[in-house]
Protein backbone atom coordinates (compact mmCIF):
# COMPACT_ATOMS: atom_id res chain seq x y z
CA UNK A 1 0.00 0.00 0.00
CA UNK A 2 2.85 2.89 1.03
CA UNK A 3 4.50 1.64 -1.86
CA UNK A 4 1.67 1.96 -4.02
CA UNK A 5 1.31 5.48 -2.98
CA UNK A 6 4.65 6.30 -3.15
CA UNK A 7 4.66 5.79 -6.41
CA UNK A 8 1.59 7.79 -7.22
CA UNK A 9 3.19 10.99 -5.35
CA UNK A 10 6.06 10.42 -7.79
CA UNK A 11 4.07 10.66 -10.86
CA UNK A 12 2.22 13.75 -9.40
CA UNK A 13 5.80 15.71 -9.22
CA UNK A 14 6.33 14.52 -12.72
CA UNK A 15 2.94 15.77 -13.79
CA UNK A 16 3.40 18.98 -11.89
CA UNK A 17 6.86 19.71 -13.45
CA UNK A 18 6.36 18.75 -16.68
CA UNK A 19 4.98 21.73 -18.13
CA UNK A 20 7.18 23.34 -16.52
CA UNK A 21 10.47 21.55 -17.58
CA UNK A 22 9.07 21.72 -21.21
CA UNK A 23 8.99 25.44 -21.46
CA UNK A 24 11.83 26.12 -19.87
CA UNK A 25 13.78 23.88 -22.62
CA UNK A 26 11.63 25.32 -25.53
CA UNK A 27 12.81 28.91 -24.22
CA UNK A 28 15.97 28.24 -24.98
CA UNK A 29 14.81 27.27 -28.81
CA UNK A 30 16.57 29.18 -31.23
CA UNK A 31 13.65 28.38 -33.88
CA UNK A 32 10.24 29.72 -33.85
CA UNK A 33 8.50 26.67 -32.87
CA UNK A 34 7.60 25.17 -29.47
CA UNK A 35 7.91 21.79 -30.43
CA UNK A 36 10.74 21.77 -32.65
CA UNK A 37 14.29 22.13 -30.88
CA UNK A 38 16.76 23.36 -33.56
CA UNK A 39 19.37 25.10 -31.50
CA UNK A 40 20.55 26.56 -28.33
CA UNK A 41 19.84 30.52 -28.08
CA UNK A 42 19.08 33.00 -25.83
CA UNK A 43 17.65 36.13 -28.64
CA UNK A 44 14.13 35.14 -27.01
CA UNK A 45 15.45 36.74 -23.51
CA UNK A 46 17.28 39.30 -26.10
CA UNK A 47 13.72 40.12 -27.23
CA UNK A 48 12.38 40.29 -24.02
CA UNK A 49 14.27 42.53 -22.86
CA UNK A 50 14.32 44.89 -25.28
CA UNK A 51 10.72 44.95 -25.84
CA UNK A 52 9.56 48.33 -24.12
CA UNK A 53 5.75 47.07 -23.59
CA UNK A 54 6.71 44.19 -21.47
CA UNK A 55 9.49 46.25 -19.06
CA UNK A 56 5.75 48.62 -18.95
CA UNK A 57 3.89 45.52 -18.03
CA UNK A 58 6.60 44.76 -15.36
CA UNK A 59 6.53 47.77 -14.15
CA UNK A 60 3.07 48.60 -13.90
CA UNK A 61 2.21 44.94 -12.50
CA UNK A 62 4.89 46.35 -9.54
CA UNK A 63 2.90 49.78 -8.83
CA UNK A 64 -0.18 47.90 -8.33
CA UNK A 65 1.21 44.95 -6.53
CA UNK A 66 3.12 47.33 -4.38
CA UNK A 67 -0.21 49.98 -3.95
CA UNK A 68 -2.79 47.47 -3.33
CA UNK A 69 -0.80 45.44 -0.62
CA UNK A 70 0.17 48.27 1.13
CA UNK A 71 -3.22 50.19 1.36
CA UNK A 72 -4.94 46.07 2.19
CA UNK A 73 -2.19 46.08 5.07
CA UNK A 74 -3.07 49.57 6.20
CA UNK A 75 -7.20 49.12 6.04
CA UNK A 76 -6.96 45.27 6.67
CA UNK A 77 -4.66 45.84 10.00
CA UNK A 78 -7.23 48.71 10.97
CA UNK A 79 -10.41 46.50 10.21
CA UNK A 80 -9.04 43.25 12.44
CA UNK A 81 -8.73 45.60 15.41
CA UNK A 82 -12.45 46.69 14.81
CA UNK A 83 -13.49 43.31 14.89
CA UNK A 84 -11.27 42.38 17.57
CA UNK A 85 -12.65 45.19 19.53
CA UNK A 86 -16.09 44.48 19.05
CA UNK A 87 -18.07 43.52 21.75
CA UNK A 88 -21.73 43.05 19.78
CA UNK A 89 -21.49 39.23 18.95
CA UNK A 90 -24.06 39.72 16.15
CA UNK A 91 -21.93 42.65 14.31
CA UNK A 92 -18.91 40.97 14.96
CA UNK A 93 -19.80 37.86 13.06
CA UNK A 94 -21.63 39.76 10.15
CA UNK A 95 -18.08 42.12 9.80
CA UNK A 96 -16.62 38.12 9.75
CA UNK A 97 -19.28 36.82 7.36
CA UNK A 98 -18.42 40.31 4.90
CA UNK A 99 -15.04 39.44 5.10
CA UNK A 100 -15.59 35.60 3.59
CA UNK A 101 -17.44 37.21 0.49
CA UNK A 102 -14.72 37.46 -1.66
CA UNK A 103 -13.12 34.51 -0.27
CA UNK A 104 -15.95 32.45 -1.12
CA UNK A 105 -17.01 34.26 -4.30
CA UNK A 106 -15.10 32.87 -7.47
CA UNK A 107 -12.60 35.20 -9.03
CA UNK A 108 -15.20 35.91 -12.10
CA UNK A 109 -18.12 37.17 -9.97
CA UNK A 110 -16.03 39.44 -7.56
CA UNK A 111 -14.26 41.03 -10.92
CA UNK A 112 -17.78 41.13 -12.67
CA UNK A 113 -19.54 42.71 -10.06
CA UNK A 114 -17.00 45.07 -9.84
CA UNK A 115 -16.88 45.52 -13.00
CA UNK A 116 -20.73 46.32 -13.06
CA UNK A 117 -20.48 48.66 -10.20
CA UNK A 118 -17.53 51.08 -11.97
CA UNK A 119 -19.67 50.68 -15.34
CA UNK A 120 -22.68 52.05 -12.83
CA UNK A 121 -20.98 54.61 -11.40
CA UNK A 122 -19.25 56.06 -14.36
CA UNK A 123 -22.71 56.05 -16.47
CA UNK A 124 -24.30 57.47 -13.58
CA UNK A 125 -21.76 60.40 -13.67
CA UNK A 126 -21.57 60.68 -17.75
CA UNK A 127 -17.82 59.35 -17.99
CA UNK A 128 -16.85 57.72 -21.15
CA UNK A 129 -14.49 55.19 -19.48
CA UNK A 130 -15.17 53.07 -16.97
CA UNK A 131 -12.35 51.64 -16.29
CA UNK A 132 -8.81 52.86 -14.88
CA UNK A 133 -5.75 52.11 -12.86
CA UNK A 134 -8.01 53.61 -9.94
CA UNK A 135 -11.02 51.04 -10.54
CA UNK A 136 -7.97 48.19 -11.02
CA UNK A 137 -6.76 49.30 -7.59
CA UNK A 138 -9.95 49.13 -5.86
CA UNK A 139 -10.22 46.19 -6.93
CA UNK A 140 -7.02 44.47 -5.65
CA UNK A 141 -7.80 45.86 -2.56
CA UNK A 142 -10.84 44.56 -2.48
CA UNK A 143 -10.00 41.04 -3.08
CA UNK A 144 -6.52 41.46 -0.76
CA UNK A 145 -8.23 42.85 2.20
CA UNK A 146 -9.75 39.75 3.55
CA UNK A 147 -5.93 37.93 3.74
CA UNK A 148 -4.65 40.74 5.49
CA UNK A 149 -7.55 40.34 8.11
CA UNK A 150 -7.52 37.02 8.31
CA UNK A 151 -2.94 36.94 9.13
CA UNK A 152 -4.05 40.01 11.54
CA UNK A 153 -7.37 38.56 13.63
CA UNK A 154 -5.49 35.22 14.93
CA UNK A 155 -2.25 37.13 16.34
CA UNK A 156 -4.79 39.97 17.97
CA UNK A 157 -6.96 37.28 19.41
CA UNK A 158 -3.27 35.43 20.88
CA UNK A 159 -1.91 38.74 22.32
CA UNK A 160 -2.62 39.47 26.18
CA UNK A 161 -4.96 41.83 27.30
CA UNK A 162 -3.43 42.81 30.37
CA UNK A 163 -0.46 43.98 29.07
CA UNK A 164 -2.58 46.58 26.72
CA UNK A 165 -3.67 47.72 30.40
CA UNK A 166 -0.71 47.29 32.32
CA UNK A 167 0.67 49.90 30.05
CA UNK A 168 -2.08 52.16 30.40
CA UNK A 169 -2.08 51.42 33.78
CA UNK A 170 1.62 53.03 34.17
CA UNK A 171 0.51 56.04 31.81
CA UNK A 172 1.03 55.39 28.47
CA UNK A 173 -2.29 56.67 26.19
CA UNK A 174 -3.94 54.35 24.19
CA UNK A 175 -2.67 55.22 21.05
CA UNK A 176 1.00 55.13 22.71
CA UNK A 177 0.07 51.69 24.14
CA UNK A 178 -0.82 50.28 21.25
CA UNK A 179 2.26 51.33 19.09
CA UNK A 180 4.47 49.74 21.82
CA UNK A 181 2.77 47.05 23.32
CA UNK A 182 -0.46 45.38 20.87
CA UNK A 183 1.86 46.26 17.88
CA UNK A 184 4.94 44.25 18.35
CA UNK A 185 3.15 41.08 18.95
CA UNK A 186 1.38 41.53 15.47
CA UNK A 187 3.95 42.52 13.22
CA UNK A 188 4.18 39.15 12.32
CA UNK A 189 0.83 38.59 10.85
CA UNK A 190 0.77 42.15 9.54
CA UNK A 191 3.99 41.09 7.45
CA UNK A 192 2.57 37.63 6.34
CA UNK A 193 -0.87 38.95 5.76
CA UNK A 194 0.89 42.05 3.16
CA UNK A 195 3.44 39.48 1.21
CA UNK A 196 0.65 37.49 0.92
CA UNK A 197 -1.59 40.44 -0.74
CA UNK A 198 1.86 41.28 -2.48
CA UNK A 199 1.86 38.14 -4.47
CA UNK A 200 -1.94 37.71 -4.84
CA UNK A 201 -1.97 41.13 -6.29
CA UNK A 202 0.90 40.23 -8.71
CA UNK A 203 -0.48 36.88 -9.72
CA UNK A 204 -3.92 37.81 -10.32
CA UNK A 205 -5.56 37.69 -13.88
CA UNK A 206 -9.16 37.15 -13.77
CA UNK A 207 -10.13 40.15 -11.83
CA UNK A 208 -7.89 42.48 -13.48
CA UNK A 209 -9.26 41.46 -16.59
CA UNK A 210 -12.39 42.71 -16.07
CA UNK A 211 -11.35 45.81 -13.88
CA UNK A 212 -8.95 47.68 -15.95
CA UNK A 213 -8.46 49.08 -19.04
CA UNK A 214 -5.98 50.86 -20.53
CA UNK A 215 -3.48 49.56 -17.45
CA UNK A 216 -1.54 46.45 -18.70
CA UNK A 217 -0.21 44.59 -16.16
CA UNK A 218 1.80 40.96 -16.61
CA UNK A 219 -0.91 38.36 -16.76
CA UNK A 220 -2.92 40.62 -18.97
CA UNK A 221 -0.04 41.22 -21.07
CA UNK A 222 0.46 37.42 -21.11
CA UNK A 223 -3.26 36.53 -21.95
CA UNK A 224 -2.83 38.97 -24.74
CA UNK A 225 0.16 37.19 -26.18
CA UNK A 226 -1.50 33.71 -25.49
CA UNK A 227 -4.28 34.54 -27.76
CA UNK A 228 -1.99 35.34 -30.88
CA UNK A 229 0.44 32.84 -32.70
CA UNK A 230 2.94 30.81 -30.31
CA UNK A 231 6.23 31.98 -29.97
CA UNK A 232 9.40 31.22 -27.45
CA UNK A 233 9.25 34.65 -26.30
CA UNK A 234 6.50 33.91 -24.03
CA UNK A 235 8.00 30.90 -22.71
CA UNK A 236 11.12 33.16 -22.16
CA UNK A 237 9.05 35.60 -19.84
CA UNK A 238 7.15 32.93 -17.89
CA UNK A 239 10.68 31.06 -17.35
CA UNK A 240 11.93 34.25 -15.64
CA UNK A 241 8.78 34.61 -13.52
CA UNK A 242 9.50 30.78 -12.54
CA UNK A 243 12.95 31.56 -11.36
CA UNK A 244 12.10 34.48 -9.44
CA UNK A 245 9.28 32.71 -7.87
CA UNK A 246 11.70 29.75 -7.08
CA UNK A 247 14.84 32.45 -5.35
CA UNK A 248 12.03 33.96 -3.55
CA UNK A 249 10.62 30.98 -2.13
CA UNK A 250 13.89 29.51 -1.19
CA UNK A 251 14.24 32.83 0.05
CA UNK A 252 11.35 32.80 2.62
CA UNK A 253 11.65 29.42 3.65
CA UNK A 254 15.54 29.48 4.14
CA UNK A 255 15.01 32.49 6.27
CA UNK A 256 11.81 30.93 8.05
CA UNK A 257 14.42 28.50 8.88
CA UNK A 258 17.25 30.02 10.38
CA UNK A 259 14.51 32.05 12.44
CA UNK A 260 13.24 28.67 13.90
CA UNK A 261 16.78 27.27 14.65
CA UNK A 262 17.51 30.71 16.02
CA UNK A 263 14.45 30.38 18.54
CA UNK A 264 14.82 26.66 19.48
CA UNK A 265 18.49 27.94 20.61
CA UNK A 266 17.82 30.62 22.47
CA UNK A 267 14.40 28.18 23.76
CA UNK A 268 16.95 25.71 24.53
CA UNK A 269 19.44 27.72 25.96
CA UNK A 270 16.94 28.97 28.94
CA UNK A 271 15.55 25.53 29.27
CA UNK A 272 19.45 24.95 30.55
CA UNK A 273 20.18 28.08 31.99
CA UNK A 274 16.68 27.16 34.07
CA UNK A 275 17.81 23.53 35.15
CA UNK A 276 20.97 25.12 36.50
CA UNK A 277 19.07 28.04 38.48
CA UNK A 278 16.96 24.69 39.84
CA UNK A 279 19.84 22.39 40.79
CA UNK A 280 21.51 25.74 42.46
CA UNK A 281 18.33 26.03 44.37
CA UNK A 282 18.33 22.62 44.90
CA UNK B 1 -13.62 58.41 24.07
CA UNK B 2 -12.92 54.34 23.59
CA UNK B 3 -16.11 54.89 21.49
CA UNK B 4 -14.76 57.39 19.13
CA UNK B 5 -11.22 55.26 18.41
CA UNK B 6 -13.74 52.40 17.83
CA UNK B 7 -16.10 53.84 15.36
CA UNK B 8 -12.65 55.49 14.15
CA UNK B 9 -10.72 51.78 13.79
CA UNK B 10 -13.84 50.29 11.87
CA UNK B 11 -15.32 52.97 9.88
CA UNK B 12 -12.72 52.35 7.27
CA UNK B 13 -13.54 48.56 6.52
CA UNK B 14 -16.88 49.01 7.11
CA UNK B 15 -17.41 51.22 4.44
CA UNK B 16 -14.94 49.72 1.96
CA UNK B 17 -16.60 46.62 2.38
CA UNK B 18 -19.89 48.32 2.08
CA UNK B 19 -19.10 50.01 -1.07
CA UNK B 20 -16.94 47.24 -2.90
CA UNK B 21 -17.90 43.83 -1.57
CA UNK B 22 -21.87 44.26 -0.83
CA UNK B 23 -23.33 47.26 -2.99
CA UNK B 24 -21.73 45.38 -6.22
CA UNK B 25 -23.51 42.14 -5.19
CA UNK B 26 -26.37 44.70 -5.37
CA UNK B 27 -25.71 46.09 -8.71
CA UNK B 28 -25.23 42.48 -10.01
CA UNK B 29 -28.95 41.69 -9.42
CA UNK B 30 -30.13 45.17 -10.51
CA UNK B 31 -28.63 44.60 -14.06
CA UNK B 32 -30.15 41.00 -14.42
CA UNK B 33 -33.28 42.29 -14.13
CA UNK B 34 -33.20 45.64 -15.59
CA UNK B 35 -32.66 46.05 -19.47
CA UNK B 36 -30.65 48.77 -21.28
CA UNK B 37 -33.07 51.24 -20.18
CA UNK B 38 -32.83 50.74 -16.96
CA UNK B 39 -36.43 49.16 -16.83
CA UNK B 40 -37.98 46.25 -14.85
CA UNK B 41 -37.34 42.88 -16.92
CA UNK B 42 -37.10 39.12 -16.62
CA UNK B 43 -35.56 38.88 -20.33
CA UNK B 44 -32.18 38.03 -18.23
CA UNK B 45 -33.69 35.41 -16.71
CA UNK B 46 -35.68 33.97 -19.91
CA UNK B 47 -32.55 33.62 -21.53
CA UNK B 48 -30.88 31.71 -19.30
CA UNK B 49 -32.99 28.58 -20.76
CA UNK B 50 -30.42 28.82 -23.77
CA UNK B 51 -27.36 28.41 -21.62
CA UNK B 52 -28.56 24.67 -19.69
CA UNK B 53 -25.99 22.92 -22.03
CA UNK B 54 -23.26 25.42 -20.50
CA UNK B 55 -24.35 24.99 -16.94
CA UNK B 56 -24.78 20.97 -17.33
CA UNK B 57 -20.92 20.84 -18.84
CA UNK B 58 -19.79 23.59 -16.35
CA UNK B 59 -20.92 20.97 -13.51
CA UNK B 60 -20.14 17.99 -14.75
CA UNK B 61 -16.73 18.85 -15.86
CA UNK B 62 -15.88 20.42 -12.65
CA UNK B 63 -17.17 17.23 -10.45
CA UNK B 64 -15.41 14.70 -12.64
CA UNK B 65 -11.83 17.41 -12.20
CA UNK B 66 -12.74 17.44 -8.61
CA UNK B 67 -13.36 13.34 -8.08
CA UNK B 68 -10.21 12.78 -10.42
CA UNK B 69 -8.23 15.34 -8.08
CA UNK B 70 -9.19 13.65 -4.82
CA UNK B 71 -8.77 10.39 -6.26
CA UNK B 72 -5.06 11.21 -6.91
CA UNK B 73 -4.87 14.11 -4.03
CA UNK B 74 -5.98 11.57 -1.93
CA UNK B 75 -2.97 8.84 -1.19
CA UNK B 76 -0.18 11.66 -2.60
CA UNK B 77 -1.54 13.53 1.01
CA UNK B 78 -1.17 10.76 2.88
CA UNK B 79 2.09 9.91 1.56
CA UNK B 80 3.50 13.39 2.05
CA UNK B 81 2.31 13.47 5.22
CA UNK B 82 4.25 9.97 6.58
CA UNK B 83 7.00 11.25 4.81
CA UNK B 84 10.64 11.97 7.05
CA UNK B 85 9.86 15.36 8.62
CA UNK B 86 13.17 16.36 7.64
CA UNK B 87 12.52 15.76 3.76
CA UNK B 88 8.28 16.83 4.59
CA UNK B 89 8.96 20.24 3.94
CA UNK B 90 10.68 20.19 0.84
CA UNK B 91 8.38 18.01 -0.76
CA UNK B 92 5.48 20.26 0.48
CA UNK B 93 7.23 23.06 -1.49
CA UNK B 94 7.39 21.06 -4.39
CA UNK B 95 4.17 20.33 -4.58
CA UNK B 96 3.06 24.24 -3.62
CA UNK B 97 5.82 25.40 -6.65
CA UNK B 98 3.73 25.10 -9.63
CA UNK B 99 0.84 26.98 -8.11
CA UNK B 100 3.22 29.74 -7.83
CA UNK B 101 3.40 29.98 -11.66
CA UNK B 102 0.38 31.98 -13.13
CA UNK B 103 -2.45 29.91 -14.71
CA UNK B 104 -2.11 31.41 -17.61
CA UNK B 105 1.20 29.89 -18.46
CA UNK B 106 0.39 26.30 -16.97
CA UNK B 107 -2.42 26.26 -18.97
CA UNK B 108 -1.04 27.79 -22.41
CA UNK B 109 1.77 24.99 -21.83
CA UNK B 110 -0.42 22.57 -22.21
CA UNK B 111 -1.71 23.90 -25.21
CA UNK B 112 1.03 23.79 -26.59
CA UNK B 113 2.30 20.39 -25.61
CA UNK B 114 -1.04 19.09 -26.51
CA UNK B 115 -1.27 20.75 -29.93
CA UNK B 116 -2.22 18.53 -33.10
CA UNK B 117 1.69 19.67 -33.78
CA UNK B 118 2.68 19.82 -30.17
CA UNK B 119 5.55 18.01 -28.68
CA UNK B 120 3.47 15.05 -27.45
CA UNK B 121 1.83 14.26 -31.20
CA UNK B 122 5.49 14.67 -32.40
CA UNK B 123 6.38 11.88 -29.94
CA UNK B 124 3.26 9.84 -30.77
CA UNK B 125 3.82 10.20 -34.52
CA UNK B 126 7.58 8.49 -34.25
CA UNK B 127 6.25 5.40 -32.34
CA UNK B 128 3.47 5.07 -34.90
CA UNK B 129 0.41 5.82 -32.75
CA UNK B 130 -0.17 8.76 -35.19
CA UNK B 131 -1.21 12.51 -34.31
CA UNK B 132 -4.58 12.36 -31.68
CA UNK B 133 -6.10 15.54 -31.68
CA UNK B 134 -6.36 16.61 -27.98
CA UNK B 135 -7.37 20.14 -27.73
CA UNK B 136 -11.49 20.73 -27.72
CA UNK B 137 -12.20 17.49 -26.44
CA UNK B 138 -13.91 17.33 -23.10
CA UNK B 139 -10.84 15.06 -21.67
CA UNK B 140 -8.45 17.63 -22.72
CA UNK B 141 -10.48 20.49 -20.34
CA UNK B 142 -10.99 18.46 -17.43
CA UNK B 143 -7.22 17.45 -17.58
CA UNK B 144 -6.34 21.37 -17.46
CA UNK B 145 -8.81 22.07 -14.47
CA UNK B 146 -7.27 18.37 -12.73
CA UNK B 147 -3.44 19.80 -13.75
CA UNK B 148 -3.88 23.35 -12.39
CA UNK B 149 -5.68 22.45 -9.06
CA UNK B 150 -4.44 19.60 -8.02
CA UNK B 151 -2.20 21.22 -5.26
CA UNK B 152 -5.31 22.87 -4.36
CA UNK B 153 -7.03 19.40 -2.97
CA UNK B 154 -3.37 18.14 -2.27
CA UNK B 155 -2.62 21.15 0.66
CA UNK B 156 -5.71 20.61 2.92
CA UNK B 157 -5.99 17.06 3.03
CA UNK B 158 -2.23 17.12 3.87
CA UNK B 159 -2.78 19.86 6.56
CA UNK B 160 -5.51 17.69 8.91
CA UNK B 161 -3.39 13.91 8.03
CA UNK B 162 -0.08 16.00 9.57
CA UNK B 163 -2.10 16.74 12.79
CA UNK B 164 -3.13 13.34 13.46
CA UNK B 165 -1.92 11.74 16.40
CA UNK B 166 0.04 8.65 15.46
CA UNK B 167 -0.19 6.98 18.94
CA UNK B 168 -4.50 6.88 17.93
CA UNK B 169 -3.42 4.91 15.26
CA UNK B 170 -0.74 2.66 16.97
CA UNK B 171 -3.56 1.98 19.65
CA UNK B 172 -6.51 1.49 16.87
CA UNK B 173 -3.19 -1.25 15.66
CA UNK B 174 -2.31 -3.07 19.35
CA UNK B 175 -6.35 -3.57 19.87
CA UNK B 176 -6.66 -5.48 17.03
CA UNK B 177 -7.79 -3.62 13.80
CA UNK B 178 -6.38 -4.02 10.81
CA UNK B 179 -4.83 -1.93 7.85
CA UNK B 180 -8.21 -1.24 6.13
CA UNK B 181 -10.19 -0.56 9.47
CA UNK B 182 -7.75 1.70 10.43
CA UNK B 183 -7.76 3.49 7.58
CA UNK B 184 -12.04 3.38 7.36
CA UNK B 185 -12.66 3.94 11.04
CA UNK B 186 -9.74 6.49 12.05
CA UNK B 187 -7.92 8.13 9.38
CA UNK B 188 -11.05 9.05 7.08
CA UNK B 189 -13.18 10.32 9.54
CA UNK B 190 -10.40 12.54 11.10
CA UNK B 191 -9.23 13.08 7.39
CA UNK B 192 -13.31 14.69 6.01
CA UNK B 193 -12.91 18.46 6.95
CA UNK B 194 -9.09 18.49 4.66
CA UNK B 195 -11.46 16.36 2.24
CA UNK B 196 -14.39 19.06 2.32
CA UNK B 197 -12.27 22.07 1.54
CA UNK B 198 -9.80 20.51 -0.92
CA UNK B 199 -13.19 20.02 -2.92
CA UNK B 200 -14.35 23.32 -2.65
CA UNK B 201 -11.18 24.61 -3.45
CA UNK B 202 -11.27 22.65 -6.02
CA UNK B 203 -14.93 22.77 -7.20
CA UNK B 204 -14.96 26.40 -7.27
CA UNK B 205 -12.50 27.57 -9.29
CA UNK B 206 -13.22 24.85 -11.82
CA UNK B 207 -16.98 25.26 -12.31
CA UNK B 208 -16.15 29.05 -13.39
CA UNK B 209 -12.75 28.95 -15.41
CA UNK B 210 -13.02 30.42 -18.51
CA UNK B 211 -9.14 30.43 -19.42
CA UNK B 212 -8.79 26.53 -19.28
CA UNK B 213 -11.76 25.94 -21.28
CA UNK B 214 -10.96 28.71 -23.88
CA UNK B 215 -6.85 27.36 -24.75
CA UNK B 216 -7.57 23.74 -24.17
CA UNK B 217 -11.40 23.69 -25.10
CA UNK B 218 -10.04 24.96 -28.98
CA UNK B 219 -12.64 26.98 -28.56
CA UNK B 220 -15.74 24.50 -29.21
CA UNK B 221 -16.62 24.03 -25.44
CA UNK B 222 -18.07 26.98 -23.61
CA UNK B 223 -18.50 26.61 -19.56
CA UNK B 224 -20.39 29.10 -17.51
CA UNK B 225 -16.96 31.28 -17.32
CA UNK B 226 -17.04 31.66 -21.16
CA UNK B 227 -20.38 32.34 -21.29
CA UNK B 228 -20.23 35.72 -19.29
CA UNK B 229 -16.73 36.41 -20.22
CA UNK B 230 -18.26 36.75 -23.65
CA UNK B 231 -21.18 38.91 -22.88
CA UNK B 232 -18.67 41.23 -20.43
CA UNK B 233 -15.79 41.60 -22.63
CA UNK B 234 -16.73 41.26 -26.42
CA UNK B 235 -20.87 41.39 -26.71
CA UNK B 236 -21.26 43.83 -24.13
CA UNK B 237 -24.40 42.94 -22.72
CA UNK B 238 -23.93 43.59 -19.04
CA UNK B 239 -27.40 42.71 -18.03
CA UNK B 240 -27.04 38.96 -19.49
CA UNK B 241 -23.96 38.72 -17.97
CA UNK B 242 -25.06 40.16 -14.90
CA UNK B 243 -28.00 37.01 -14.61
CA UNK B 244 -25.48 34.35 -15.46
CA UNK B 245 -23.43 35.81 -12.67
CA UNK B 246 -26.04 35.46 -10.38
CA UNK B 247 -26.98 31.94 -11.64
CA UNK B 248 -23.43 31.12 -11.07
CA UNK B 249 -23.30 32.66 -7.65
CA UNK B 250 -26.51 30.26 -6.69
CA UNK B 251 -24.66 27.26 -8.16
CA UNK B 252 -21.71 28.32 -5.76
CA UNK B 253 -23.65 29.03 -2.61
CA UNK B 254 -26.01 25.83 -2.96
CA UNK B 255 -22.63 23.72 -3.46
CA UNK B 256 -21.23 24.82 -0.06
CA UNK B 257 -24.06 24.73 1.45
CA UNK B 258 -24.55 20.88 0.73
CA UNK B 259 -21.14 20.35 1.68
CA UNK B 260 -21.19 21.93 5.00
CA UNK B 261 -24.04 20.07 5.47
CA UNK B 262 -22.24 16.92 4.63
CA UNK B 263 -19.20 18.11 6.98
CA UNK B 264 -21.50 18.69 9.88
CA UNK B 265 -22.94 15.52 9.72
CA UNK B 266 -19.13 13.75 9.07
CA UNK B 267 -17.67 15.18 11.87
CA UNK B 268 -20.81 14.06 14.45
CA UNK B 269 -20.17 10.25 12.57
CA UNK B 270 -16.84 10.62 13.38
CA UNK B 271 -17.29 11.26 16.66
CA UNK B 272 -19.63 8.29 17.46
CA UNK B 273 -17.60 5.78 15.51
Amino acid sequence: MRIANKIIKWHVYVFLYLPLVIMIFFSFNSAKSTSVFEGFSLKWYGELFSSSDTLEALRNTMILAIASAFIATVLGTLAALGIYMVRNKIYKQSMLSVTNIPLMNPDIVTGVSLMLLFVFVGRALGFSQYLNFWTLLIAHVTFNLPYVILNVLPKLNQTDKSLFEAAQDLGAPPPRAFFMVVLPQIVPGIISGAIMAFTLSLDDFVISYYTSSGFQTLPLKIYSMTKKVVKPDMYALSSLIFLVVLVLLLGSNIFQMRAENKTSRVLRKEQKARKKSKEIAV
Amino acid sequence: MKKLTKVFVNSPYVVWSALFVIVPLFIVIYYAFTDANGAFTFDNIVALKDYGHNFRISIGYSLIATIITLIIGYPVAYELSKAPPKTQKIQMMLVMLPMWMNLLIRTYTWMNILDNNGILNKILSLLGLGPVTFLGTPGAVIFGMVYNYLPYMILPIYTVMAKMDDSLLEAARDLGCNGFNVWRRLILPLSIPGVISGITMVFVPSVSTFYISQKLGGGKIMLIGDTIERQMQSNYNYHLGASLSLVLMVIILVSMFIMNRFSDGAGEGGMVA
